[in-house]
């Protein structure tokens, strides 16, 4: 179970990473229409009750929702379900600190690549990218660390299925409610562990951005 | 060269930035105190700024109205702006190798990051950086600034032809300009012609056009 809900998370990160980043740039480094909206949009799910979130992605994918009645497969009580909880839980930590890794790309740099007869294209991949990128990788790293945590959505959509759904924190859950307070401890001490991990990680990268 | 300001006109937060001339020469400078509007100027003939209104000529071509990527302007700014995440050789080649002739000069420094470069050094790959992408001229903006005058030596014999210099030392105008503009708050005077120094060899290297 824990190293499903690792491969989970890294699922649900590597899911958001493509949109995440484009989102973020477009947000660090374009003015448009709709842009204040969509930024709140984004943000919505960090500010959220997680299990309103949850109720709102079961009320999309659920087998009669808008989106779950045109996929043919399940989602909900399925891995996938995780996933999706997870993946909408993470994306707003990941848009924020890549959106301010843009940020700090100074657009002189852009500006001379410019000159050099660079395209668009040519300047985002060779010199927004990579001077974003540090910020880019700790954002991912918090993300992942989120995703492994996340509780409220993923018991609404995925529930707690014991070796099909059930991730460390909807075990602790359950284990607590059980009274198996050892066992509740010890996977508590896993997560401390994880999260401490990333958390430090990603530290380390902005610091040195 | 033939340049031409068509009544180039930029309002500015301070003052209006005011340039309308035609000027036949190999070496215009452009002279003033900090903040009269040089390296605004500067940005509009690269593309990084664009003008209320007027048009700006090189050699018959409108520069004003092509893509910044398009006008083949080689511009070495004040603070260099060296891609701080390539090597010196990425960076010198990032617009192409049409100099690669100009490259000997670079052998010492071409597998170095860019970060241990002395302020001499970063000059020489900014300014080869921007000859390489075989440009109609090049913009010097207070190239020599802060070199001692063994490196300012140094520096000016590797200086091609047609350029736009900016300064705001007379000497340094007059070692290498045939022609110089005055601009205070943003006027910009009639060219007037300057002696030839010692400095102005007729066997510099020219850009090719």
């Amino acid at each position: 179970m824990i190293a499903f809900t690792i491969e989970m998370a890294l699922v649900a990160t590597a899911l958001l990473l493509i949109p995440g980043t484009l989102i973020a740039w477009l947000l660090a480094r374009r003015a448009w229409r709709g842009k204040a909206l969509v930024e709140t949009f984004v943000m919505l799910p960090l500010v959220m009750p997680p299990v309103a979130t949850g109720l709102i992605l079961l009320r999309l994918f659920g087998r009669r929702g808008v989106i779950g009645s045109r996929l043919g497969f399940d989602v909900v009580f399925t891995w996938r379900a995780v996933v999706l909880a997870m993946t909408v839980m993470a994306f707003p930590l990941f848009v924020r600190t890549a959106r301010v890794a843009f940020e700090h790309v100074s657009r002189r740099y852009e500006d001379i690549a410019r000159t050099l007869g660079a395209g668009e294209i040519r300047v985002f991949f060779t010199i927004t990218l990579p001077l974003a990128s540090r910020g880019i990788i700790a954002g991912a790293v918090i993300a992942f660390a989120r995703a492994l945590g996340e509780f409220g959505a993923t018991i609404l959509i995925a529930g707690n299925i014991e070796g099909q759904t059930s991730t460390i924190a909807t075990s602790i859950y359950t284990l607590v409610q059980l009274g198996e307070d050892r066992a509740a401890m010890s996977l508590l001490l896993v997560s401390v562990v994880i999260a401490f991990g990333a958390i430090f990680a990603s530290e380390l990268l902005l610091r040195k951005a | 060269m033939r340049l031409v300001f068509d009544d180039v006109t930029l309002a500015l937060p301070e003052f209006a930035l005011r340039a309308s001339f035609d000027v036949e020469t190999n070496a215009l400078g452009i002279f003033g105190p900090s903040g009269a509007g040089k390296t605004t100027l500067l940005e509009i003939i690269a593309g990084l700024r664009a003008p209320d209104r007027g048009r700006i000529f090189v050699d018959d071509v409108e520069i004003s109205s092509l893509k910044t990527r398009e006008r083949r302007i080689g511009y070495v700014p004040q603070d260099d702006t060296l891609f701080p995440h390539m090597s010196v050789k990425k960076n010198v080649l990032y617009g192409g190798t049409g100099g690669a002739p100009i490259l000997h000069w670079m052998d010492d420094l071409m597998h170095r990051g860019v970060t241990k470069l002395s302020g001499g050094e970063r000059r020489r790959v900014a300014l080869a950086r921007a000859m390489t992408t075989n440009p109609r001229l090049l913009l010097l903006d207070e190239l020599l600034g802060g070199l001692d005058d063994a490196k300012k030596r140094e520096l000016i014999a590797l200086i091609p032809r047609p350029i736009i210099f900016v300064s705001h030392e007379r000497d340094e105008i007059a070692a290498l300009c045939e022609h110089v503009v005055s601009i205070d708050r943003g006027q910009c005077s009639a060219p007037a012609s300057l002696p030839q120094s010692s400095f102005s060899l007729s066997s510099r290297p020219q850009l090719k056009r």
